[in-house]
């Protein structure tokens, strides 16, 4: 019964921040709801049994991906009226991926695909321990497909955002320390009343 | 537990369901849990505070507080009254609800995070088996609380200070976490009770020494101590993040602030120092909760040390630090770790 009551409320809580993040004028509001949104998210996977993936949510998705997403949002000056503008243009578009992604959760959910050697183990192991074992073993390849198209994308980021400026100064750290006194400090006789 | 304790609690429950009912019981029970966890701990807030300023003192040859109480000993409580009757203020033009939200976003995390910590075998509110993932995730929540502040006080220093600090954190974050791979490729568990009994042979300092270094630097960085406490440079961005902030308001950021120190330090002592294991066995007498506590209590007086003794870094040379050193040294020691596990087996 308590679990039942926890459900709702995290559940309500997500549609309601979900809806936050649509319709808020202030676009760090809703960088702020879409957060309320993925930690209540990890609410409901601890619900589910899933701790590891709610860590996980909460790890990369709260800690990393939307403290970045807020950064940018933050220092970037939307004029959100001029984007408003053309909501009636884009509306069909919009209700036509909306319609899209509905279908394919539609199509997910009428045929659940559950691993049984997932599904048996589940009570007796960790989940931690099994999401290992199955990654590792029976779908490493996909795992290790999935990794390389991570490192393409940091490869990329890289590439992209590297470009040697030549007015910038650096600190040259080992150059530095090699320094020696002989070429750092020159000792000059000045006669008296020559020095300039 | 000794058996006269047992009937106490067995009377305790017994007394409580028959005042409740089992369901109400098992909430209200968890909720005295609870309290008893958090109130040491805000003890413990509240006077590390004094220890700061008194050891800060000893250092540079002064007195520190000495007037509220014989040594001082009732400052904290005349400080807390002080910022409890302050005024509260509010920028003109701040944002009011991300404003108010954002002390109590530092705060919050700080505090929830105990909840998986073991104080003894058995004597942890939340043995769960994913404990240094929970620890992690809720240790990467208290950016928000300082970001926000920064964004809602709609003042540059404020701006400025959150910018930073988060920029410090999130860099930091990842340092820390591949510190504590190791330590768990050594215990082959996640949960802070198995870590702490894989360590009863040998403290995982001795193999994983690098690690702890580079684990306590980190946290330094992460909790925004000096030397890394460029958020709230005083002689740059006036108080940073906290530039608006008054009465307790403020307080709560450094009551966040202390009570991660605190955490962070038993974290330290719980995945490298052998948490509640005595150094010797001759010595297993004296409670584990003891041992855990002189441990905890050693990393806040190395963590005072550090602010007593060594001048703040600049910027760039922090996050040059963060990626460019900690980073490969952790990552080069994760696969020696894991190439010993494979060679020599678990601890």
């Amino acid at each position: 019964m308590v679990a039942d009551l926890v459900f709702y409320l995290f559940a309500a809580v997500t549609v309601a921040a979900a809806l936050g993040v649509i319709t808020s004028r202030n676009q760090v509001h809703s960088v702020l709801f879409l957060i309320l949104a993925f930690f209540t998210t990890a609410g409901l996977f601890v619900l589910l049994k899933a701790e590891f993936l709610a860590a996980l949510l909460v790890i990369v998705y709260m800690g990393a991906v939307a403290v970045l997403f807020l950064f940018v949002v933050m220092m970037l000056d939307v004029d959100f009226e001029s984007l408003r503008a053309g909501v009636k243009e884009h509306l069909p578009m919009g209700l036509f991926v909306g319609a899209v992604i509905l279908a394919e959760f539609a199509f997910i959910l009428s045929g659940v695909h559950v691993d049984e050697a997932v599904q048996t183990n589940a009570a007796n192991i960790p989940n931690t321990q099994l999401i290992g074992q199955v990654l590792y073993t029976k779908y490493l390849f996909p795992f290790e497909i999935a990794s390389l198209v991570l490192l393409v994308a940091l490869i990329g980021a890289v590439v992209l955002t590297l470009r040697k400026r030549k007015d910038a100064k650096r600190q040259h750290i080992p150059s530095q320390i090699a320094r020696t006194r002989d070429e750092a400090v020159e000792l000059v006789k000045v006669a008296p009343g020559q020095g300039a | 537990m000794p058996e006269n304790l047992k009937q106490l609690l067995v009377t305790i429950h017994g007394f409580g369901e028959g005042l409740l009912g089992p369901t109400l019981w098992v909430l209200a029970w968890t909720v005295i849990k609870i309290v008893i966890l958090l109130a040491p701990v805000l003890f413990m807030v509240t006077y590390i505070t004094l220890a700061e300023r008194k050891i800060i003192g000893f250092m540079q040859v002064r007195y520190g507080p000495n007037r509220v109480g014989i040594w001082g000993i009732l400052q904290p409580l005349a400080d807390a009254a002080k910022l409890i009757f302050k005024e509260l203020l509010l920028p003109e033009k701040a944002d009011r609800t991300v404003f108010f939200l954002a002390p109590a976003l530092t705060l919050v995390p700080a505090l929830i995070a105990w909840a998986v910590i073991p104080f003894a075998p058995g004597l942890v509110l939340a043995d769960i088996n994913i404990g240094i993932l929970y620890i992690l995730a809720v240790s990467s929540l208290g950016v928000y609380g300082i970001i926000m502040a920064g964004w809602g006080s709609n003042n540059r220093f404020s701006f400025l200070g959150g910018l930073r600090s988060a920029a410090q954190m999130v860099s930091y974050e990842v340092s820390m976490g591949f510190t504590l791979i190791p330590v768990v490729l050594l215990s082959g568990s996640l949960n802070l009770t198995d870590v702490v009994n894989a360590q009863k042979g040998m403290w995982f300092v001795i193999p994983l020494l690098p690690m702890f270094v580079v684990y306590f630097i980190s946290v330094v960085a992460e909790t925004n101590r000096a030397p890394f406490d460029l958020p709230e440079a005083e002689a740059e961005l006036v108080a940073g993040f906290i530039t608006e902030y008054s009465a307790m308001s403020s307080g709560l950021f450094f009551m966040g602030e202390y009570a991660n120190m605190i955490l962070v330090s038993f974290m330290g002592s719980i995945l490298f120092l052998g948490g509640w294991l005595p150094p010797l066995e001759i010595l297993s007498f004296i409670p584990g909760v003891i041992w855990l506590g002189i441990k905890a209590a050693f990393l806040l007086f190395v963590f005072l040390w550090i602010r007593a003794t060594f001048p703040r870094y600049r910027y760039d040379q922090l996050m040059r630090l963060g990626w460019k050193v900690f980073l490969p040294i952790s990552l080069l020691w994760i696969f020696v770790t894991g190439l010993g596990v494979l060679l020599f087996g678990k601890a």
